[in-house]
């Protein structure tokens, strides 16, 4: 095969599945902005005849989406806060500090990553609900405050840390927890940004757990009020496609703004195994 | 000493949190599964009893779980498979050196892995829907009879494949291309040299070099396909005649539909106990290939 060929043959095959991969968000864009009952022909409707904004303003308005849309950035942000900070802290002291057993609790933490987490999604539900917390934003934020992975992360990453920093500081009467925030936090920024970005991500697509630990409309997730929606409105593509366009755009954001991060982060993360 | 409380009072909130909130549940999962907790204690402590292993013993003795089982393995055997060769397709394209715009390429094939799988679950629904879909169109077009995708039995758990392979392939994409970069480039060189085809050194070097991340997108992706449960709770409830339940969507019901706890606890350890055999299957048979 001639390398002209080939470079046509490669690009050609690019092109097409960028094409299948793109399409479904490309459409689910155009449907948002199609008339009710646009769907309902043949063929299948590619743009819309006279764009409108009447499926937004159904999802705001009456199907009470703003509440879903502020609940999942409530839950998403303090998650991602809160999982960070917990992290860095135990991922820096697996790293760095010096304590009876260490080796032995890391290995315990490694042997955490085997263990599905739905295995505990029972319990946890029954101990929440002796706690009164069922159907309360803390019922999902509070659990996924610390993850073993997000410790794991941050532990290979502070490895690289000189020690003689730390001791230098120590000499110079630093407390630890001076140390760690003038100078530790500092060079573990960007494991700090790759982690805030893929919790935030897996936070805000999280589906099965808060499926069962949010009973109440008014603490629904995206997720949970789209799902809910396309089992009553299963017939309305529109409203369903301006939804589901509510729901992914600011992630799509998030991750075609920060890319670099992501990828590192999913590359760092993958070295696991 | 001194930096030895420091290090305590660093690890306490996240050891905190992971201890009550995770393994100490994992372990009360152990100990409800050997329970019959189901609405009555849920109401009343007093009416809980220990069974011992007879949840598992009925369990196994279910077909519900033999098929929610087989449904899973359906899944995880085609589906795995099916995206991991996608998914080296893909990065094998992108990795050619002819290609241009690779950045461009990789962002529009990677997109789907950030979605969210309930949104665009919606948007695969009204893609395969019988009467409107686009796919019944295009198949139309070429002289195919409409299928009902999500309707039919037969055909409900391949679009959840499809879908699914369609969501998640750019992630492993990234992976293996992360990998084919790290081939030392003479090697490909001398095989030229040698007069290899491109079949030959795609057989005699990048698959030996691409060996271990292979076997790690094996294991990572086998135990997320296990996971099967949002893409059939939003395609098709689990329907049509069941052909989609997961072990987890069993679990779900069995759980938060029925209130039967102790059962649905045990269908969790079942599903743990069933991922760590094959991942330790796949361990042990890729270091028997090495050997050979």
């Amino acid at each position: 095969m001639s390398p002209r060929i080939a470079k046509a043959l490669i690009h050609g095959l690019l092109i097409g599945g960028s094409l299948l991969a793109v399409f479904p968000l490309l459409w689910m864009l155009s449907v948002s902005f199609m008339h009710p009952g646009e769907t309902g022909s043949l063929p299948p409707p590619l743009l819309p005849t006279h764009a409108t904004w009447r499926n937004y303003e159904n999802l705001f308005l009456r199907a009470g989406v703003g509440r879903y849309l502020f609940n999942s950035f409530v839950i998403s942000a303090s998650i991602t806060a809160l999982s960070i900070a917990f992290n860095l802290m135990a991922g820096y002291a697996f790293a760095k500090l010096r304590f009876a057993g260490r080796e032995r609790l890391f290995q315990a933490l490694l042997g955490m990553l085997v263990i599905p987490a739905q295995v505990a999604m029972l319990p946890l539900f029954l101990m929440l609900k002796y706690l009164g917390w069922v159907n309360s934003y803390a019922a999902v934020i509070v659990p996924a405050m610390a993850t073993a992975f997000g410790i794991f992360l941050v532990r290979q990453y502070a490895r690289g840390i000189p020690d003689e920093l730390l001791e230098a500081a120590r000499i110079d009467g630093a407390s630890e927890a001076r140390i760690f925030g003038q100078i530790v936090l500092p060079l573990l920024k960007p494991i700090m940004v790759t982690l805030a970005i893929f919790t935030f991500l897996t936070a805000w697509n999280d589906f099965m757990w808060p499926l069962i630990a949010l009973t109440g409309q008014e603490h629904y997730t995206l997720p949970l009020g789209l799902a809910s929606l396309a089992r009553e409105h299963a017939q309305d593509s529109e409203l369903m496609m301006a939804g589901s366009v509510v729901t992914v755009i600011p992630v799509l954001a998030l991750f075609l703004a920060m890319q670099r991060y992501y990828i590192e982060g999913l590359l760092l993360g993958s070295v696991k195994g | 000493m001194k930096a030895q409380r420091a290090a305590w009072w660093f690890l306490a909130p996240a050891l905190l949190v992971l201890g009550i909130f995770f393994l100490l549940p994992v372990i009360a999962a152990l100990g409800l599964s050997l329970t019959d907790y189901d609405l009555y204690a849920l109401a009343d402590i007093r009416h809980l009893r220990f069974v011992a292993l007879h949840n598992y013993w009925d369990l196994l003795h279910q077909p519900r779980f033999w098929s929610a089982l087989w449904h899973t393995l359906y899944f995880v055997l085609v589906g795995v498979p099916l995206s991991i060769i996608v998914s080296l397709g893909a990065a094998l394209l992108l990795n050619s050196p002819l290609v241009r715009f690779k950045t461009v390429f990789r962002t529009a094939l990677f997109a789907p892995v950030v979605t969210t799988v309930v949104a665009v679950a919606v948007v695969w629904r009204y893609i395969l829907n019988t009467k409107y879909g686009l796919l019944n169109y295009a198949l139309g077009l070429a002289g195919i009879h409409p299928v009902d995708w999500l309707g039919d039995p037969h055909w409900a758990m391949p679009s959840i494949i499809l879908f699914a392979v369609w969501k998640n392939f750019g992630y492993n994409m990234i992976i293996f291309l992360a990998g084919l970069q790290a081939i030392p480039k003479d090697l490909y060189e001398a095989a030229r040299i040698d007069g290899a085809s491109a079949m030959q050194q795609f057989r005699h070097i990048t698959l030996p070099m691409l060996g271990p991340t292979l076997l790690m997108v094996a294991i990572l992706t086998v135990s997320g396909y296990f996971q099967l449960f949002a893409e059939p709770y939003v395609m098709t409830e689990g329907g049509p005649l069941q052909s989609t339940t997961s072990v987890l969507y069993l679990m779900y019901n069995e759980g938060f539909k029925w209130w039967n706890f102790g059962m649905a606890s045990a269908v969790a350890f079942l599903l743990f106990v069933i991922m760590f055999a094959v991942t330790a299957l796949m361990l042990r048979m890729s270091r028997r290939g090495e050997a050979a």
